[in-house]
């Protein structure tokens, strides 16, 4: 049911325009600071969510559970 | 010999003989309390203020040096107003509101606790724990002059405890010698190394923390520090990983500096070496160093905080860290849920059974307090890289983005718990009544017409009547109407969207049931499961 929740669908708009922004966003970055934009991303978009059913079911997915 | 184990803020039991130990045959006591630290006082004062005599037994003649407790939560003041020593204590205490929160060399944000409008009670109040112990023992010695059976005998350790099904017998080491004694009922507030937990062979488990902290309690010479909560995460001047400051009365401000987990405690603890983190902090400021201590902690608890007739409280039963102040704030909350059910057991009004719903109910509250000071504990030391760097990435985020701020986690605040799922809760026939107060709830505050409401609650069993008549029958009746209250706090506290209510409240403040009339037939019945008949 929970996994019904979480869009694993296509849902972005020009795909390979994106990963080339979620790729771009790292330049010039040491591994560290990598790590912590990906932190700061994970959080803004977790509470751009927000929805806690949707949350843990993305994290079971991440995790490949 | 017995010997100190900590220097005395205030002698206040001295060792005097007692009858006991001149009797023949060891003397047979209702109730024994081993340990007469805040719980075992309070426990103390809980069964005396009952008419139930008490014995208390400590090892030192007073109470204990040095600030470990400077938290005190609503709950806790509203338990002490109980006894009759709440007063004393807002008086003496101070009340904060505002908690500043650092990263390095930046704020990252503030926070106003708010407190909610129509209490007696601020949400917290700052008192070094030796204070907050001398108002119980003083309030002991004003009962005791009014009659209540309570007796605390200082120099008093109890060195060997033997268990049967009818209690325990005792041997006590004095500094004339041993003697024994008997007890129905013993409670054992010793502590979160509690001898007597050992002594019985039983568990206490839980998570080691592998960190220490360094507690500084110093007096300023030029105290223009504000009254606010400051906490600092991985300060620019590196006295510790994260450092506390917060004030005390009298001039005295806490100041908590963590300082890992491969320490040598005597090196740390040396004065110059205290002072250099201090200098560090405080820049070009003059101040006086009142006490100094490192601590470590765990979380665990007992598996069972009853054991027939042994009972167990305070941080004998459960121990939590110190972020979120709910060590000494829960132990009031063991005592508040113990003491009217070890009455009515006492009396015979209800069976020993009642006594497991103490354990259930504050099994509750100690996994809830658990859990909650862990939380707060990973947020502050964390255990792992990935831990760390998302700790702080909310703290970065915390700066300028508002939804990141309620993930920092700098210690929640203590709040009593309730007892959801009791057996001794009536399932909730309010309709439309509000969550904060189903069944299982601590009653919260509210103006009446002469003052505040929990004042008139609490001790027996009473009925609460909300804008509706209730007969005087078998249990008192507190009638409350919303007119008197413009502020419509009762109303949002007590109401909801109901326009009536009756609730039925124990002698804890805590809420049984409620309907929105009065049903005889419905209370009776509320009634027996409270009292643990049915
Ligand atoms: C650094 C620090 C900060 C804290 N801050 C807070 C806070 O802000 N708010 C909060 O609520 N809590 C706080 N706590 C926790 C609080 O101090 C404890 O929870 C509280 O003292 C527990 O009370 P107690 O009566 O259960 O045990 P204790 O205070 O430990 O009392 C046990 C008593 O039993 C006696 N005893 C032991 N063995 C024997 C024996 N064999 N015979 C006779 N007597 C014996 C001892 O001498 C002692 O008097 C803090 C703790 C620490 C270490």
């Amino acid at each position: 049911m929970t996994e019904m929740l979480l869009n694993t669908q296509p849902n972005i708009a020009d795909p390979d325009g994106f990963y080339a922004e979620l790729i771009a966003a790292h330049d010039g970055l040491s591994d560290e600071e990598s790590q912590t934009v990906n932190a700061r991303l994970i959080l803004l978009l977790a509470n751009h969510v927000g929805d806690r059913e949707v949350l843990r079911a993305a994290l079971k997915a991440a995790r490949g559970d | 010999m017995i010997h100190d184990r900590y220097q005395l803020a205030f002698k206040l039991y001295p060792y005097a003989r007692s009858a006991d130990q001149d009797a023949d045959a060891p003397v047979r006591h209702p109730v024994v309390v081993l340990g007469g630290g805040p719980v075992g006082i309070a426990t103390a004062l809980d069964l005396g203020l009952q008419g139930i005599p008490v014995v208390v037994l400590d090892d030192h003649e007073g109470i204990g040096q040095g600030s470990r407790a400077i938290c005190f939560a609503k709950r806790s003041l509203e338990i002490a107003h109980r006894y009759g020593c709440g007063q004393a204590m807002l008086d003496k205490g101070i009340i904060w509101n505002l908690g500043k929160v650092f990263h390095d060399d930046r704020k990252v944000f503030e926070f106003n606790l708010l407190p909610e409008e129509g209490h007696r009670f601020p949400a917290f109040i700052n008192l070094q724990q030796p204070y907050f112990e001398r108002f119980l023992v003083e309030r002991v010695r004003q009962a005791q002059a009014e009659g209540a059976p309570i007796e605390i005998r200082g120099r008093n350790r109890v060195d060997q405890v033997e268990v049967s099904d009818g209690g325990a017998l005792l041997t006590v080491a004095t500094p004339e010698g041993p003697y024994t004694i008997e007890a129905d009922w013993l409670i054992g507030a010793d502590g979160a190394s509690s001898p007597l937990r050992g002594m019985m062979g039983l568990d206490f488990d839980g998570r080691v923390f592998e960190d220490s902290f360094l507690i500084a309690d110093i007096r300023m010479v030029n105290d223009d520090f504000p009254t606010e909560r400051w906490f600092w995460f991985e300060p620019h001047f590196k006295s510790g990983a994260s450092t506390l400051l917060h004030r005390q009365p009298d001039g005295i401000w806490r100041v908590d500096f963590q300082i890992g987990w491969d320490v040598d405690r005597k090196t740390e603890l040396q004065e110059e070496n205290v002072r250099a983190r201090l200098d560090a902090m405080l820049g070009d400021v003059e101040y006086e160093i009142v006490w100094t201590s490192i601590y470590t902690f765990q979380c665990r608890r007992m598996k069972k905080f009853r054991h027939n007739r042994v009972i167990f409280a305070g941080d004998a039963a459960h121990q939590v860290s110190p972020f979120g102040a709910r060590g000494a704030n829960s132990g009031m909350q063991d005592v508040d849920n113990l003491g009217w059910k070890l009455g009515a057991v006492i009396r015979g009004e209800a069976p020993e059974t009642l006594l497991d719903s103490y354990d259930t109910e504050r099994v509750h509250g100690a996994d809830e307090n658990i859990l909650n000071s862990t939380r707060s504990t990973d947020f502050i030391t964390p255990k792992s890289k990935v831990s760390h760097t998302f700790r702080n990435a909310v703290l970065d985020l915390a700066e300028t983005n508002a939804f990141a701020r309620p993930l920092v986690n700098s210690g929640r605040l203590s709040v009593p718990c309730t007892y959801d799922g009791s057996t001794l809760n009536t399932p909730d026939a309010l309709e439309g009544g509000p969550a904060r107060t189903r069944p299982g709830s601590p009653c919260p505050d509210a103006p009446v017409s002469d003052g505040f409401l929990l004042d008139g609650l609490g001790h027996g069993f009473k009925l609460l009547a909300v804008n509706t008549e209730v007969p005087q029958g078998a249990l008192p009746v507190v009638s409350v109407s919303t007119e008197s209250d413009p502020e419509g706090a009762l109303a949002q506290r007590y109401l909801g969207d109901a326009t009536t209510a009756v609730y039925l409240i124990r002698p804890d403040q805590h809420v049984a049931a409620r309907w929105s009339s009065y049903d005889a037939q419905a209370v009776s019945e509320a009634l027996s499961r409270a009292m643990g008949k049915v």
